[in-house]
C-alpha cells in the first residue's frame, strides 16, 4: 500500500488506488473481531480481490476482559495481484482496546493507519494492558503511524440509544461500527453485509436493526466527518473466471471427504472427539447427515478411530480427525488398520506441541509422528495440503488412495490452513472423477489377503457377503492363506508388502513441480501450510535476481525419490523451511543424501516472508 | 454358501482353525454353547460378526465360522460400535475378557452400554489376565496371590454386573461356563433383547486362577451358592431339603432366610425391569449370600443406531436428497467473468 499522504483538510474525498492492503482487526475476545474480519473478507472477495486471511485467537474462550491474554485478532490481505499470504505486517490496524493496541502495535508498518476506539482507552483499561499514560497521544507513535482515535463506543450507542436496548447490548454492536468504517475506507460493496446481518440475527429483529444502524453509522462517519481525508480502492485481481466462495481449510476438508466418499459410492463414517483446531470438521460433517454421512462423537480419540475402523470393516469409508494429542492416542489403532489393510483416512490438524502445547496456534511438528509414531514397521501414506482450498483436493486424493490400496492415509493439515480462508473456485461435482474401486473378480478363489496384482490391495469383502465368511485381526497373517502366522520369513514378506503398497501410490501421483526458477542458486522445499510464504518469497527473490525454485511436496509418503534427486541436482543450495525443528529436512537428507539445510520456526505463527527471505539469503551467502 | 439358514447346524459355525486354549479352559465350553445356539437364531451366517479385543478369550472369533475381527486390547466395543452404526442389519457380537473389557477397555464398555446399540457382549470373567500369564485383573478378589501380587491383591475389585447396571445397561445377565443350559438360555435372551445385551460369564482359568468359581460351579457347592433368577419368581435357592430365600430386612438390607420358618410372601420376587432390585441383587456378596445368575435387568430404551438412522431420515426429508453443487454454492458466492 502506498504511503499515507499527509495533506489534512480536503472537502471532497478522493479515491486513492492501491495494489494491496493488509488490515488487522484486534480486540477483546468478546468483541467479535473474528466476525468482523470474516465479513470484511467476504466483502473483499465480492469486490474481486484475491485474499488470504489469518485468524489469531486466544486459547481461553473468555480470558478476563481487557487483558493481554484475551486479545483476539483477524488479519486479511486483499490485493489486485495474486496473494500468497495474509501479509507480514498490517497497513491498517483497528484496535478496540488498549490491550489489543499493546499486543499488535509493533506489527503495524511505519506510515500505516491505526484506528482505535478512544472510549476504551480509559486509565483502568490502559493499566490492565500494562501501560501507563495514553499511548495514543505518545509522540513517537504519532510520528511513526497515522493515528485515528475515534470515540467508537459512544458513537455506537448514540446511533441506537432510542431503541431502548440495555447498554451492554448496545456496546456489543461496536464491531459493526468498525466494520462500517473500514468498509467505507476501502470502498467495499456492502449489500451482502446488510443481507448477512439480516440472516445472522434473524431471531432478533431488534439486533438486526441495531447492527444495521451501527454499521451504517460507521460508514457515514467516514463519509461525513473530516477525520478521514480519502478512501482507498484495490482493483479486482486477475482471477480465473468461475464462481467462487470463501473457503476455510477445515470446511474444504469436510467437503472433499464427502465428495470423495460419494464418488467412490461409499457411505462415510466419521468418528471424532472434539479438539482444537479440528472440531470444525466434525461440526461441518454433522450438518450434512442427508449426504450419507454418519458422524459419531466418541468417548475419546481411541474410540473414534476404532469406530471408524469398524465401519470400514463393514464397508463404509471410515474417517477420523483430531490434532496431535489425539493422534498420539490413535497410534495403536492406526497400526491395526495398517495390519488389517483396511481403508481409513486420518486427519491431523496440527497445532503447537508437545502435550497440550499451543492449542490455537499453528505448527508442522507432527510429520515424524505421522511417519513413525506407531509400533513396528507401520507405513502410512501421508498427504499435506498446501492451502486452505487445496484441502478439498487432497482429501479427495487421500480417500482415493485409501480405497484403492486398502491402506490408512493421513492428511496433515494445521491450524493455519484449518481456519485460514481463501476464495475457492467451486468445482462442478459432476466433473469430479469417479473413484469407485473393484477389488477382486471372484474367479480366483478367495482368502482375505489375496492381493490385486497392480495395487497389492487385498479384497474388501464385507460382512453380509454369503460364502466368504472370514476373520481378520492384528496378528500377522500368512501371505498365502490369510490365517494367523508366526513364520519369520512370512512376517518379513508381509512387512515388505505393506511397505510396497505405499510405494506404489507413487504411480498415481502428479510428478513434483517446481515453481519459480527451473534451476539456479536456490531451491526451497516445503510442505503444507507454508506454501504461501515460500511462494511469495520465491517471487520476490527471483525479482531481486536470486534464481530461486520452489518445490512444495504434497505427498510426503511415498516420496518420488528419483525425481527429487534430479530436481535437487539443478540447484546450488537446498533449504527446507518448516514450522518445526527440521523434520522434512531430515527425511530428505536421509532419503536423498543431499545437504539440505533447515530453516526452522516454532513460534506458533506462519513464516513472515521478510524474515524467511533474510534467512535463506544468509544461507546462500554463506555457501558462496 | 449359507442362505438356507434353517439347515445350519452347529458344525456350520465351527471354523477350520485349531482351537488353542489350554486343556480344561472354560472358554471351550462357552464356544461350544455359542456354536450350538447360533443355528437356532435363524440369522444368516454371513450376517453374524464376532469382534474381540486381546486376551485368551478374545481368540474366540477365529474359531467361529462367521465374519470376525480380532482387534486390539480393549477396543472391541468401540470397533463394534462403528460397525453396527454403519451396518445395523448385522448381528454383532463382542467377546471380551475381564482385563480387556473392564481394565483397558472399561471406558468404551460403559459408553457402549449407555448408548444402547443392539450388540451382544460376552464378557469372559476369569478374574485373571490369562494371556499374559497370570497377573491380577480388575475383578480379582482382594488378597489373591498372583505373579504381580505376590503379597496379595490390594485393589478393590469391580463387580461386573454392578458396573454394567451403573452404566445404564438395558440388559444384564450372569451365567457360568459349566452351566450349559443356563448359558444357552442367556444367549437366547441376549439375542432376543433389543439394545445392548451384556452377559458376564464366570469362566474358569485352570492354569492361573483355578477354582475361582468353585462355589457356583462345584458339584457339592453350586446348589447352595447359585441364586437362579426368574422373572416374577421368588428369590429362592438351596437344595430341596434346605430351601433358602432372599428377603428385605427392616433396615432395607438383604437377608437370607430359611424357608422352613418363613412364609414365601416374605421373599422378594424377581423383576427384571426393577432397576433398584437389579442393583440390590448385584450387591449380594459371597459367601454370606448366593451368587445371582440369570437376567438381572432387561428393559427397553431407544436403540442408538435406530435413533441415528432416524436423524439421517429426518435430515433427508428436511434438507432433501444430497446435492453437492447446491452444497458447494450454499454460502456467499461471487462470479468472476
Ligand atoms: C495395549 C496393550 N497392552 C497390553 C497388552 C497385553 N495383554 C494382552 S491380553 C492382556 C490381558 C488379558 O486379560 P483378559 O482380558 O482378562 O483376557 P483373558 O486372557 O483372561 O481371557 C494384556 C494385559 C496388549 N496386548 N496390548
Ligand atoms: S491361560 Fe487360562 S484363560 Fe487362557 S487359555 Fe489357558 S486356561 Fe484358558
Ligand atoms: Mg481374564
Amino acid at each position: 500500500m502506498a504511503e499515507v499522504p499527509s495533506e489534512t483538510t480536503v472537502r471532497e474525498k478522493p479515491v486513492e488506488q492501491v495494489d494491496a492492503v493488509v488490515i488487522r482487526f484486534a480486540g477483546d475476545s468478546g468483541d467479535g473481531m473474528q466476525l468482523t474480519g470474516t465479513q470484511f473478507t467476504n466483502e473483499s472477495a465480492i469486490a474481486g480481490n484475491d485474499i488470504a486471511t489469518l485468524p489469531d485467537y486466544p486459547a481461553e474462550i473468555r480470558a478476563p476482559a481487557g487483558t493481554l491474554a484475551g486479545v483476539s485478532g483477524f488479519q486479511v490481505n486483499f490485493s489486485q495481484a495474486r496473494v500468497f499470504t495474509p501479509g507480514d505486517r498490517p497497513d491498517v490496524l483497528v484496535v478496540m482496546n488498549p490491550a489489543a493496541f499493546s499486543v499488535n502495535i509493533a506489527d503495524l508498518r511505519d506510515g500505516g493507519i491505526l484506528v482505535a476506539d478512544s472510549d476504551a482507552f480509559t486509565l483502568s483499561n490502559i493499566r490492565k494492558a500494562g501501560m501507563d499514560g495514553d499511548p495514543l497521544a505518545d509522540a513517537s507513535l504519532t510520528k511513526r503511524v497515522r493515528v485515528f482515535a475515534v470515540p467508537l463506543t459512544r458513537m455506537t450507542t448514540d446511533s441506537i440509544k432510542d431503541m431502548g436496548l440495555p447498554n451492554k447490548t448496545m456496546v456489543r454492536c461496536k464491531n459493526f461500527f468498525a466494520l462500517g468504517l473500514c468498509s467505507w475506507m476501502f470502498n467495499r460493496p456492502i449489500e451482502q453485509t446488510l443481507t448477512w446481518i439480516g440472516a445472522k440475527f434473524a431471531k432478533s429483529p431488534a439486533l438486526v436493526e441495531a447492527n444495521t444502524r451501527v454499521f451504517k453509522a460507521g460508514w457515514n462517519f467516514g463519509e461525513t466527518t473530516e477525520v478521514f481525508v480519502h478512501t482507498y480502492e484495490v482493483k479486482p485481481a486477475d482471477i480465473e473466471p468461475g464462481t467462487y466462495t470463501n473457503m476455510t481449510g477445515n470446511r474444504a476438508l469436510a467437503l472433499g471427504l464427502m465428495a470423495a466418499a460419494s464418488k467412490a459410492g461409499k457411505s462415510m463414517f466419521f468418528g471424532s472427539y472434539p479438539i482444537t483446531p479440528a472440531s470444525d470438521i466434525l461440526h461441518e460433517l454433522a450438518a450434512h447427515k442427508n449426504f450419507d454421512v454418519t458422524t459419531f462423537q466418541a468417548e475419546d480419540e481411541i474410540a473414534a478411530v476404532c469406530a471408524a475402523i469398524g465401519a470400514s470393516f463393514g464397508g463404509a469409508l471410515g474417517v477420523t480427525a483430531s490434532s496431535g494429542p489425539g493422534i498420539a492416542l490413535k497410534g495403536e489403532a492406526i497400526g491395526l488398520a495398517v495390519m488389517t489393510e483396511l481403508p481409513l483416512v486420518i486427519v491431523n490438524v496440527q497445532r503447537g506441541g508437545p502435550s497440550t502445547g499451543l492449542p490455537t496456534k499453528t505448527e508442522q511438528a507432527d510429520l515424524m509422528q505421522a511417519l513413525y509414531g506407531r509400533n513396528g514397521e507401520s507405513p502410512l501414506a501421508i498427504v499435506a495440503p498446501a492451502t486452505p482450498v487445496e484441502c478439498f483436493d487432497m482429501a479427495f486424493e487421500a480417500v482415493h488412495v485409501a480405497l484403492k490400496y486398502m491402506v490408512p492415509v493421513m492428511i496433515l493439515s494445521d491450524g493455519y490452513l484449518a481456519n485460514g480462508a481463501q476464495p475457492w473456485k467451486i468445482p462442478d461435482y459432476d466433473e469430479l472423477p469417479d473413484i469407485s474401486v473393484r477389488y477382486w473378480k471372484g474367479d480366483l478363489g478367495f482368502h482375505p489377503y489375496l492381493r490385486n496384482e497392480d495395487t497389492l490391495a487385498r479384497p474388501w469383502v464385507i460382512p453380509g457377503t454369503p460364502g466368504f465368511e472370514h476373520r481378520i485381526g492384528g496378528l500377522e497373517k500368512d501371505y498365502d492363506s490369510g490365517d494367523i502366522s508366526y513364520d519369520p520369513v512370512n512376517h518379513e514378506r508381509m512387512t515388505r508388502v505393506r511397505a510396497e503398497k505405499i510405494e506404489r501410490v507413487n504411480e498415481d501421483l502428479d510428478p513434483p513441480r517446481v515453481e519459480g526458477s527451473e534451476l539456479g542458486e536456490l531451491l526451497m522445499v516445503g510442505w503444507g501450510s507454508t506454501y504461501g510464504a515460500l511462494a511469495q518469497a520465491t517471487e520476490e527473490l527471483n525479482a531481486e535476481g536470486l534464481a530461486t525454485g520452489h518445490l512444495h511436496l504434497r505427498w510426503l509418503n511415498p516420496l518420488p525419490v528419483e525425481e527429487l534427486k534430479r530436481i535437487f541436482a539443478r540447484y546450488k543450495t537446498i533449504v527446507v523451511p518448516e514450522l518445526n525443528m527440521g523434520q522434512l529436512v531430515r527425511i530428505l537428507r536421509e532419503r536423498l543424501l543431499v545437504d539440505a539445510i533447515p530453516v526452522s520456526r516454532v513460534q506458533g505463527q506462519p513464516f513472515k516472508v521478510g524474515e524467511l527471505k533474510a534467512r535463506v539469503k544468509a544461507i546462500v551467502e554463506e555457501g558462496r | 454358501m449359507s442362505g438356507e439358514q434353517a439347515k445350519l447346524s452347529r458344525k456350520d459355525f465351527v471354523s477350520d482353525q485349531d482351537v488353542r486354549w489350554c486343556p480344561g479352559c472354560g472358554d471351550y465350553a462357552i464356544l461350544a454353547q455359542v456354536q450350538r445356539v447360533m443355528p437356532e437364531l435363524n440369522i444368516p451366517r454371513e450376517n453374524i460378526v464376532f469382534v474381540s479385543g486381546i486376551g485368551c478369550s478374545s481368540r474366540f472369533p477365529y474359531y467361529m465360522n462367521t465374519y470376525g475381527f480380532h482387534s486390539i486390547h480393549g477396543r472391541a466395543t468401540a470397533i463394534a460400535s462403528g460397525l453396527k452404526l454403519s451396518r445395523p442389519e448385522l448381528s454383532v457380537w463382542v467377546v471380551t475378557g475381564d482385563g480387556d473389557g473392564l481394565s483397558i477397555g472399561g471406558n468404551h464398555l460403559i459408553h457402549l452400554l449407555r448408548r444402547n446399540l443392539d450388540i451382544n457382549i460376552l464378557l469372559f470373567n476369569n478374574e485373571i489376565y490369562g494371556l499374559t500369564k497370570g497377573q491380577y485383573s480388575p475383578t480379582s478378589r482382594i488378597g489373591l496371590i498372583t505373579k504381580s501380587s505376590p503379597l496379595g491383591v490390594a485393589d478393590h475389585p469391580f463387580d461386573t454386573v454392578s458396573l454394567a447396571l451403573g452404566a445404564d445397561a438395558t440388559f444384564v445377565a450372569r451365567t457360568v461356563d459349566t452351566e450349559t443350559r443356563h448359558l444357552q438360555e442367556m444367549l437366547r435372551r441376549a439375542v432376543a433383547h433389543k439394545g445392548t445385551s451384556f452377559i458376564e460369564i464366570l469362566q474358569n482359568c485352570p492354569i492361573f486362577n483355578d477354582g475361582a468359581f468353585e462355589d457356583v460351579s462345584g458339584k457339592g457347592s453350586r446348589i447352595q451358592n447359585q441364586l437362579v433368577l426368574e422373572h416374577g419368581q421368588p428369590l429362592l435357592f438351596g437344595s430341596e431339603d434346605a430351601r433358602m430365600g432372599v428377603a428385605l430386612g427392616k433396615d432395607m438390607s438383604p437377608q437370607v432366610v430359611s424357608m422352613d420358618s418363613t412364609p414365601e410372601e416374605e421373599v422378594l420376587l424377581h423383576d427384571e425391569t426393577n432397576e433398584a432390585l437389579g442393583f440390590f441383587l448385584s450387591r449380594l456378596e459371597r459367601p454370606e449370600f448366593p451368587v445371582p445368575l440369570g437376567v438381572i435387568r432387561a428393559m427397553d430404551r431407544p436403540i442408538y443406531e435406530k435413533e441415528v438412522a432416524a436423524q439421517a431420515e429426518r435430515a433427508l426429508s428436511d434438507m432433501g436428497q444430497p446435492d453437492f453443487n447446491k452444497l458447494f454454492t450454499g454460502g456467499d458466492t461471487w462470479t468472476v467473468e
